[in-house]
């Protein structure tokens, strides 16, 4: 998180202020907290996913967001002024809600003319934004149709022209893809990409899934119980998680416990009852104890045979380990091994299905070496 | 599809209490209106086919008073009794938990199981007290307070099955939440309004005992009429009267359950796949 540091601290000019900034807020249900002093910062333009297990409270946070539930405490600015108690209607912000929330009574264009035509626009106007907005949508010749007479992907543009239509500072969307099927989900992944680059505007997608999250959002934020574990680039998230809950959550990782035994010119050494010796970089964040554990993902394992010398390259302290293959899971592009390491831990290697005709794989019980670079491990506290 | 497969499941046994059990609720209908068209003077002796009776009750200027007595009755009651009860029906669904929540939703009720003696009789009580003027008017606010009760399960039935996001949906789009009801909400639980309305409106015009408890002098109902009139034994005029009341009620009813159907299917259509 070095260098896309959160506040900008390094330039403070009033162009660089977030477009949404949630100051410490806090929702409490009962005796429950559902937001816990939660703060974040959004800038113009950004397409952030808030991403999380449900109950995490990211749906509430999002409502907040569009006005529909009330802050304990704190405070949610938008370009610098507080809407913390302006109603939704007066906020210039719209949702997308999960399950469209299209009006049932009305047509698809006056589902999306519904908005602007709250916002008193004169006819013409309103006609012109309708059809820029079915064409933006390729609804094209369905405006007379109602709701239910459109397909589920149907449904969801027309939520999100409707959305759209009203121009406003920020789109909320609530699990919008988690109706549609696979394929025409990952489309739509796309084309909502698309149409925020293209309509340069402020996209917070929730979601629970965390390659939906990665594929679209230029930032991550995770939640869990309330508060945000971490906010960072899909990359930083996945190769440099500033916590085990967040190395575990997002993507398949080897967790193996450990103390730490030695730490010399920018390598940590980590002593595993279940791996042995483990050499790893030093981690980004300072290491509370000496009780951590060390974390590695699974297409960073790499196997070999063990005659040859593996990666001369990293022959400093690479870290090799000996085992017998337990499983094998072939998943088209990649083969998941289960490798069962003769001191006891379970290591799971993935490896790229790089050629078609594969004649070097390896069989359930044979004995291999893991190996894996210093630097492609991490080392967390437990 | 499980219509169907019940009616191949019919036993003779089904088929018999079935025929028993129809014949039980319908059979003095049936006979009431064949008797309508009795073309003798004495209700319980047969002499042909005639609609004398239909004509007679057309003619009867006191009879004919008594119906459009009922008739402005029922429309204005059921009429108040729709607002009032889809409003109640609205705070009960909508306000989320306010204090007094069960103790209000019971006390709508309460007039849905109360002996009617008891709730015209206090009404009557509270008419005299005020020193209210018993005609028209207190028989109509009378059926109000019976009838919304029944206007708000029907349309509180309604509104808790609608999806919460519509209206929320329609705040985010600009619309403060009055508009939001105007917009969205009424137009998806119309059909149940019109359904409650109906209800309302068949439950005034067959009222007895509360209109009798709260009527006054020149301000006869229909039914209060009848039953006066059976009082000195039954006319055949009576019987073509009830006739076109059931016919009434029945195309009321059937209107009002077609409403409801129409009302539940755009539900449906509500959600997503």
């Amino acid at each position: 998180m070095t260098n896309e540091a959160r506040h900008g601290s390094e330039a403070a000019a009033p162009a660089d202020l977030p477009l949404l900034q949630v100051d410490a807020v806090v929702k409490r249900f009962g005796g429950f907290t559902a937001v816990n002093r939660l703060s974040l910062d959004i800038k113009a333009g950004e397409f952030f996913a808030l991403l999380g297990p449900s109950g995490c409270g990211k749906t509430t946070l999002l409502r907040m967001l569009a006005g529909f539930e009330t802050l304990d405490s704190g405070g949610i600015l938008l370009d610098g002024r507080d809407i913390s108690n302006v109603p939704p209607h007066r906020r210039p912000v719209n949702m997308m809600f999960q399950n469209y929330a299209l009006f049932p009574h009305l047509s698809v264009r006056d589902n999306i003319a519904f908005g602007l035509r709250r916002a008193s626009l004169p006819r013409a106007e309103i006609d012109a934004r309708v059809a820029e907005m079915v064409a933006l949508v390729s609804l094209e010749g369905m405006e007379k149709r109602k709701p239910e007479q459109l397909s589920g992907g149907q449904r969801q543009r027309v939520a999100l022209a409707r959305a759209l239509a009203r121009r406003p500072r920020l789109l909320l969307l609530d699990e919008p893809l988690a109706a549609l099927d696979k394929k025409l989900r990952e489309n739509t992944q796309a084309e909502l990409m698309r149409l925020q680059r293209q309509l340069g505007m402020t996209f917070i997608i929730v979601t629970h899934d965390q390659e939906e999250a990665m594929m679209m959002a230029d930032r991550i934020g995770v939640m869990n119980a309330g508060r945000l574990q971490q906010v960072a680039t899909p990359r930083q998230l996945y190769e440099a998680p500033n916590s085990r809950w967040i190395a575990e959550f997002v993507g398949g990782i080897n967790i193996i416990d450990g103390e730490v035994e030695s730490r010399v010119a920018g390598r940590v050494t980590v002593a595993t009852q279940a791996a042995g010796q483990v050499t790893a970089a030093v981690p980004l964040q300072a290491l509370t104890t000496d009780q951590v554990c060390v974390a590695i993902r699974p297409e960073k394992v790499r196997l070999s045979r063990g005659e040859a010398t593996p990666d001369a390259g990293h022959a400093d302290g690479i870290n090799r380990m000996e085992g017998v293959i337990a499983g094998i899971s072939y998943l088209g592009g990649q083969t998941r091994y289960q490798i069962r390491l003769d001191r006891g831990a379970l290591l799971h290697a993935s490896v790229a299905n790089t050629v078609r005709l594969e004649t070097n794989a390896y069989d359930t019980a044979q004995r291999v070496v893991a190996y894996f670079a210093p630097d492609d491990c991490m080392v967390l506290d437990r | 599809m499980m219509a169907t497969s019940a009616l191949a499941r019919l036993s003779p046994f089904n088929i018999t209490s079935l025929a028993l059990g129809l014949a039980f609720l319908y059979l003095p209908i049936v006979i009431l209106v064949i008797y309508s068209f009795n073309a003798s003077r004495l209700v319980t002796v047969w002499g042909g086919w005639s609609v004398r009776w239909y004509v007679e009750f057309f003619n009867d200027g006191a009879m004919l008073s008594a119906l459009a007595m009922s008739l402005r009755v029922a429309a204005v009651s059921a009429t108040a009794a729709t607002v009032f009860g889809t409003l109640a029906a609205v705070a009960l669904t909508r306000a989320g938990a306010f204090h007094g929540r069960t103790l209000f939703s019971g006390m709508l009720y309460a007039p849905l199981v109360m002996p009617e003696v008891i709730t015209g009789l206090s009404l009557l009580l509270l008419f005299v007290a005020v020193d209210a003027q018993r005609g028209f008017w207190t028989v109509t606010i009378a059926h109000t307070t019976l009838t919304m009760c029944f206007v708000a399960v029907v349309v509180q039935s309604r509104l808790g099955s609608l999806d919460r996001s519509l209206e929320e949906a329609a705040m985010d789009l600009g619309c403060d939440p009055f508009r939001a009801f105007v917009k969205v909400t009424l137009p998806l639980i119309l059909p149940s309004v019109v359904a409650g309305w109906m209800l309302a409106f068949t439950l005034s015009m067959d009222d007895v005992v509360i209109a009798s408890f709260t009527t006054g002098p020149g301000s006869t109902t229909l039914p209060i009429r009848i039953y006066s009139e059976v009082r000195l034994g039954v006319k055949p005029e009576i019987n073509a009267i009830c006739t076109l009341i059931v016919g009434s009620i029945a195309v009321i009813i059937v209107a009002a359950s077609l409403a409801s159907k129409l009302s539940s299917r755009q539900g449906e259509s509500a959600a997503p796949l």
